[in-house]
């Protein structure tokens, strides 16, 4: 008997002791053991930036870079969950919405501020970015529900129907990107003047961009906004209540169809208000349909499906992953391995499906 | 024996393979090589894909991947440095041989270790996590340039094992050589699905849960199935990279890993056959539409866009009119023709909501 109980704690404790060395490792590295790389050679000690003791200011920067990336995971992700969560569509074509988004904004803006190619950032007003924003929001918000009402209203619960055509939707969008929006290149909307310097963050000790700040800024008050939806409206209520019970919720009366609408036009929306927002800190270009769909799928799966929590979680985990194994992976010679940061966004996934597949903050249905 | 719908396949069945046999004789060079082997090559690779939906239940966006994997294997081991040689990858100048071996056991343990990762997961959770390798791969391979870099690796065709001999020049004899895989695969899966061990696939597919109470390792069989599944698309891969001559990590980008999951639907996820008919079918669509009168269609009418908005249009017809593909299109029309059901089972692609998840 005690021996059972010994070996049940061993297997509910193996797990937690294997990711725990593993993120201590991690941890020990970034802080004290990485050294700055010299010009010729190294070992498994040397970084691009050296240890945080050694760099403070690169270890602050990178940590900052995380954080407002994630901000862009979160606003994107989000609406991936929120359609999945509520609705159990895996919405295939969210890369698609955010790539169209991005390319919708450009030329808003590019018809606003009348420029041709490229806008000097100090040319752009607060509105000139803004009102790209919202009508790129808006109209692919109009795209989704079209896509939700033609598409997928009549066979819910056909999950694998659904996906499929929410791919063939995205071969579609994504050919026809190609076709109408700048012939396919890549195109970048341009921040408003004002965001377009440093500023000092006299805690940290640093000069950072004030464009990253506003987008982690923009990430919590998507976070903020949904949760106040979620949690403090009718509306939100009835998609909790979705999420947990789809066929209780109907029995009390309560129209789903029109929140099933809502919901999918809310989350195509953060997906093209996510694209505005990376083709304004970057550009945006014909195949990150595909990128942008693993960001999403990887924030959820890693998060737990249809939580809020689990999405912010998710992509915070998968910004600093990100982030940091991009700079403070071992460099031999010349930038040999920090290449490889893709492998680490896979242990991640791998250490979350090994250990908890339902997600961080997920339940199984 | 008395099942007329049966007795007609096994005419068309035994047709097909005949017509495939001598399709040298009867088709010109260019439909042999770029239509016929091609449409083999897919098709072994999306019958590992139904493999795993039709039995198993787990539709997997893998298969792509692991496809790649073996032909990165391949061109990593067998490709040689120096003079007149190639620069790409790690051209590690190996027996190809021992290459080939290496690179179909090297994919099948990968297909060991990711499928155990997903094993716990169904349904639409599974497709979400195979798409995430097959991505990542994309990536991987794409990034670490001592593998490969976005270029690929070039002219792996031309070291081959001596039993497969040249077929650079000789492309009559890969034809028969991807014939003669496809066939084994077939054979391959139709007696798996017949042994206990695909028996009891079929029933964690339909019963997860009893089957778990009633002591089967569920986990277990998923994990197995994957790996096997991960031995077909091995060898899909290894074919592709003798036909291409290279591979490139847009073999496995997203847009690939859609291609071969169309394939597989366009044919129906419920039948093996499929694969090959799936297969056929959009290879020649994709060869012949590129220029035709309905992509001049698209111009005159100002929609815009290439033959990829026919494909996705197609595609989305299909999922809509027949989920099951266009094997769904013939068991339904004997089932209209006898007046009953012509199903074979429940459709993959409708399963209502909550029941697998």
């Amino acid at each position: 008997m005690t021996a059972r109980l010994a070996h049940m704690d061993l297997r509910r404790l193996a797990p937690r002791v294997v990711v725990g060395l593993l993120v201590g490792f991690a941890l020990l590295y970034i802080l004290v053991l990485a050294n700055p790389s010299p010009d010729i050679g190294g070992n498994w000690r040397t970084t691009t930036f050296g240890s945080a003791v050694d760099d403070w200011q690169s270890f602050t920067r990178t940590l900052l870079n995380a954080l407002t990336f994630a901000g862009l995971l979160f606003i994107v992700a989000s609406g991936f969950s929120l359609i999945f969560g509520f609705m159990r569509v895996v919405n295939m074509a969210h890369g698609s919405f955010y790539l169209l988004g991005g390319y919708v904004a450009y030329e808003v803006q590019q018809k606003m501020t009348g420029a041709g190619y490229t806008i000097a950032g100090i040319e752009v007003n607060t509105w000139e970015w803004v009102l790209p924003a919202l009508i790129a929001a808006a109209s692919i918000g109009i795209v989704g529900l079209v896509v939700q009402q033609v598409f997928l209203r009549w066979n819910q619960g056909q999950e694998l129907r659904q996906a499929l055509m929410t791919i063939a939707i995205s071969v579609i969008i994504a050919d026809q990107i190609l076709a109408h929006f700048n012939e396919g290149l890549a195109s970048s909307v341009t921040w408003p003047g004002w965001t377009n310097r440093l500023v000092a963050l006299p805690l940290l000790g640093i000069q950072y961009s004030l464009a990253r700040l506003i987008i982690l800024f923009l990430g919590l008050a998507v976070g903020f906004g949904l949760w106040i939806w979620l949690y403090r409206t009718r509306t939100g209520m009835v998609i909790r209540a979705g999420v947990d019970d789809r066929q209780m919720t109907s029995a009390l009366g309560v129209n789903l169809q029109l929140t099933f609408a809502i919901a999918f036009v809310v989350g195509s929306s953060l997906a093209a208000f996510g694209g505005v927002v990376g083709a304004s800190q970057g550009a945006v270009a014909p195949g990150q349909d595909g990128q942008w769909l693993l960001n999403s799928l990887v924030v959820v799966i890693i998060g737990g499906l249809g939580s809020l929590l689990g999405a912010a979680a998710g992509s915070l985990l998968y910004g600093l992953v990100f982030s940091f194994a991009a700079v403070y992976l071992p460099t031999i010679g010349s930038n040999c391995c920090t290449q490889y940061s893709i492998v680490f966004t896979f242990v991640l996934l791998a250490l979350v499906l090994a250990f908890r597949p339902q997600g961080l903050f997920g339940r199984f249905s | 024996m008395g099942d007329p719908k049966a007795a007609t396949e096994r005419i068309i069945g035994v047709g097909a393979l005949v017509i495939a046999v001598v399709a040298p004789l009867i088709f010109n060079a260019y439909w042999v090589d770029v239509i016929l082997t091609q449409a083999l090559i897919f098709g072994i690779a999306a019958a590992s894909m139904i493999f795993l939906a039709a039995y198993g239940g787990m539709i997997s966006l893998a298969q792509t991947m692991l496809m790649g994997s073996a032909g990165f294997m391949i061109g990593n081991m067998v490709t040689k440095n120096g003079a007149g040689g190639e620069t790409k990858g790690l051209t590690l100048g190996w027996n190809p041989t021992l290459a080939l071996v290496i690179a179909l056991l090297g994919t099948t343990l990968l297909g060991i270790l990711l499928g155990a990762l997903a094993a716990r997961s169904t349904g639409i959770y599974y497709l979400m996590i195979t798409l995430t390798y097959s991505v990542v791969g994309f990536y991987f391979v794409g990034q670490v340039t001592v593998v490969s870099g976005f270029s690929g690796i070039a002219n792996i065709n031309s070291y081959t094992p001596p039993f497969i001999g040249d077929i650079v020049e000789n492309r009559n004899r890969l034809y028969y050589i991807a014939l003669g895989v496809a066939l084994a695969v077939y054979a391959a899966i139709r007696f798996i699905i017949r042994t206990p061990f695909g028996l009891s696939l079929q029933g964690l597919r339909d019963e997860p849960l009893r089957m778990s109470s009633l002591g089967y390792a569920v986990p277990l069989h998923r994990t197995l199935a994957f790996g096997l599944s991960a031995f077909m698309a091995a060898l899909a891969g290894v074919l592709l990279v003798w036909w291409q001559g290279q591979v490139a990590p847009g073999d496995i980008g997203l847009q690939a890993t859609l291609d071969l999951l169309i394939i597989a639907v366009i044919g129906g996820l419920t039948r093996i056959e499929g694969a090959w008919v799936g297969a056929l079918a959009f290879i020649v669509i994709g060869n012949y539409i590129r220029d035709s009168w309905l992509t001049d269609l698209l111009d005159t009418t100002h929609i815009g866009g290439s033959f990829q908005t026919i494909i996705g249009l197609t595609f989305l017809v299909i999922v809509i009119i027949s989920p099951d593909g266009l094997m769904g299109v013939w068991d339904r029309l004997w089932g209209l023709k006898s007046g009953r059901d012509g199903g074979e089972g429940p459709s993959v692609t409708a399963v209502p909501a909550g029941e697998k998840v």
